[in-house]
């Protein structure tokens, strides 16, 4: 440019300056737009505790609620179904449930507070699919032979046994969550919250 | 392109000649229609394979008349109904019984979608069969990656919208994708949806997205997409550049103005294309299961996810190399790896005007070994698309990680086979029998 040398310095500042500010003005403004596309007050208040009536559950069998729009599972584990869980350690992922998928009080190798009910989020840790009950032992559910006999999801291929621990090599990278729950009695629990 | 010193229309003296001078003083209506149409060159020589162009404008035409009516009578709303189905599902079964030719523009739009997805996937193979994307049409090809990509999202969004089954758990499964970037995925999946599982909130601003954010975008990169094409001209089955030989007045020997005469070839393309659209529409809407997914008749249940889902099958392709990564990599979930794959897979068509290292830029005077591999390609693509569709399996898991290797291989590989192979002579001019 030929009146490169006329460039008024003061003059130039001030536009720098000028659009700098614009430009942060801008910024600023994207914060209410991109807020307003998180949870709202609603949203967040709708994730209340759910009771649930365990008196009916007959061994063996295996009820669905829903508890923040997600599926909670409560299973009445027989004990044949509990005796697969220790033969199964050397196959699944996390066989001591050392990542946090659990409240501590699950940490066990039942992973539940009384040994036969497993509650558990049946949202598959992979994508988010609700995996698929296999509880028969062997191919008849479509499961491979040696099969003892748990969860199967049906997008991706996860499997999960009666403990809700993923096996290995499978895409999902974590047991399933065990949501925060207590009795209120011997037969009624609340999912979503653990303190009295 | 138009030139602001194109000389301007003068009347001749007409009611209608002096009403177009006098736009023309005020409006460049001649410099466009010259510039873009009866003045634009494209070489005589295009094929079959150059009619999927027009016709995704047509199908994009489609898809914004029919969208505009069915928005009439759609209403996002996730809640339940007296008779306990979500609003969302009931008001598409309303367009669909009791709107008077509801069923008609719906299906227009449903069949519209899966058009649009043939039409552009034979639009990129014609890209690649004559080398579109080479130089100096880089960005002709890199708009065009974007405008996939808006179609992809605009399909995504749309998917959701009719409430049922499938809508429901693609929508999870996808916006779950997001989780699975470290540390930041989490609350973004949450951000995506608005909520901390799929429901009104995701509903309502896929809808928003779907009919409006997307489409501004996707109109405004199609006019960036022609106005780049048309500022350096065509390509053509030769791959060679028309503006090169020109005649006494600065027209390409090899150019014909795109109007009458591809204007015209193109309305053939067009009715063959309806007809075989009319077909689908009215004798097999559904497609098979391919076009609407049986599972989506049911509406969205978030307690319970169908035992076997899929992606619509213009998706399946990318779905497989998802699914193919199983490998845990440097201290990250396989589940993230496949989220990386899969979005490599589609913007890595961005690269290939600097991945392509071949003299020559047409199929006609490559070689074998570029030969070879864009056929391995596309047998893999479909293959991958077949898997898709499929439940998981044991072998589909291992074929689709070979596809999706030799997926791959064409685009990395291609700086050094595109180098050492051999071809042929290219012509000084269009070849025209």
């Amino acid at each position: 440019m030929s009146n490169q040398e006329k460039v008024d310095c003061g003059r130039r500042r001030l536009v720098i300056a000028t659009a700098a500010v614009g430009g942060a003005g801008a910024l600023a403004v994207l914060v209410p737009f991109v807020s307003s596309m998180l949870p709202s007050e609603r949203a967040k208040a709708a994730g209340a505790p759910v009771e649930v009536d365990i008196s009916k559950l007959e061994p063996g069998q295996m009820v669905t609620v829903e508890w923040r729009g997600k599926p909670v599972w409560i299973i009445n584990r027989t004990q044949a179904m509990l005796d697969t869980l220790p033969q199964l350690n050397g196959d699944v992922a996390d066989p001591q449930s050392e990542r946090k998928m659990q409240p501590q009080y699950c940490k066990n190798e039942h992973r539940s507070i009384k040994p036969e009910i497993l509650v558990a989020v049946g949202i598959c840790t992979h994508l988010g699919c609700s995996p698929t009950s296999k509880f028969k032992p062997g191919a008849d559910e479509g499961m491979t032979a040696d099969w003892k006999g748990g969860f199967l999801c049906p997008c991706h291929g996860s499997t999960f046994d009666l403990a809700g621990r993923v096996f290995k090599n499978k895409p999902a990278p974590d047991n399933l969550e065990v949501p925060p729950h207590m009795y209120l009695s011997d037969t009624r629990i609340l999912i979503g919250e653990d303190k009295g | 392109m138009a030139n602001t010193n194109f000389e301007k229309y003068k009347s001749d003296g007409s009611l209608a000649g002096n009403l177009l001078e006098w736009v023309d003083a005020r409006f460049p209506a001649t410099a466009m229609w010259r510039g873009h149409l009866s003045e634009y060159y494209a070489p005589k020589n295009f094929n079959f394979w150059y009619f999927f162009g027009s016709l995704a404008l047509l199908v994009l035409v489609i898809q914004i008349v029919t969208g505009i009516f069915l928005v009439m009578h759609y209403k996002p709303d996730a809640s339940l109904n007296a008779a306990g189905i979500p609003v969302a599902f009931a008001s598409v079964e309303y367009i669909m019984r009791d709107v008077p030719w509801g069923w008609l523009v719906r299906y227009m739009h449903s069949t519209g979608a899966s058009a649009f997805f043939i039409v552009v996937y034979l639009h990129m193979f014609r890209g690649l069969l004559y080398g579109s994307y080479r130089q100096p049409r880089e960005l002709i090809w890199v708009f065009g990656v974007l405008i996939f990509l808006m179609l992809m999202a605009e399909a995504f969004f749309g998917y959701l919208l009719p409430w049922g089954q499938m809508s429901f758990w693609g929508a999870q499964v996808i916006v779950n994708l997001f989780g699975a970037i470290p540390l930041i995925g989490e609350p973004l999946s949450i951000w995506v949806r608005g909520d901390f599982v799929i429901g009104d909130a995701t509903l309502n601003r896929f809808f928003s997205f779907h009919v409006i954010a997307i489409p501004l975008v996707l109109i405004g990169l199609v006019a960036a997409h022609i106005l780049a094409l048309h500022e350096v001209g065509s390509n053509n089955p030769d791959g060679v550049e028309i503006k090169k030989k020109k005649d006494e007045n600065g027209i390409p020997l090899d150019g014909i103005p795109f109007h009458p005469y591809y204007t015209v070839k193109d309305i053939v393309g067009v009715v063959v294309f309806l007809m075989a659209f009319s077909l689908v529409v009215f004798f097999a809407p559904e497609g098979g299961g391919y076009f609407l997914e049986y599972n989506n008749f049911y509406p969205a249940d978030p307690l319970k996810t169908p035992p076997h889902i899929a992606p619509v099958w213009y998706f399946t392709p990318y779905y497989s190399v998802l699914r193919a990564m199983v490998w845990n990599f440097f201290g990250l979930d396989a589940k993230f790896w496949g989220v990386v794959a899969m979005g490599a897979s589609v913007v890595i068509f961005a690269f290939l005007p600097w991945l392509d290292r071949s003299p020559v830029k047409s199929i006609r005077y490559r070689g074998p070994i570029y030969k070879s591999f864009l056929t391995a390609f596309i047998i893999s693509f479909f293959i991958l698309g077949y898997l898709g569709t499929q439940a998981p399996s044991y072998w589909g898991e291992k074929i689709s990680q070979v596809c999706t290797v030799i997926y791959f291989a064409f685009f990395l590989l291609m700086p050094w086979y595109s180098k050492i192979d051999k071809y042929k002579p290219e012509p000084e001019r269009v070849t025209w029998k």
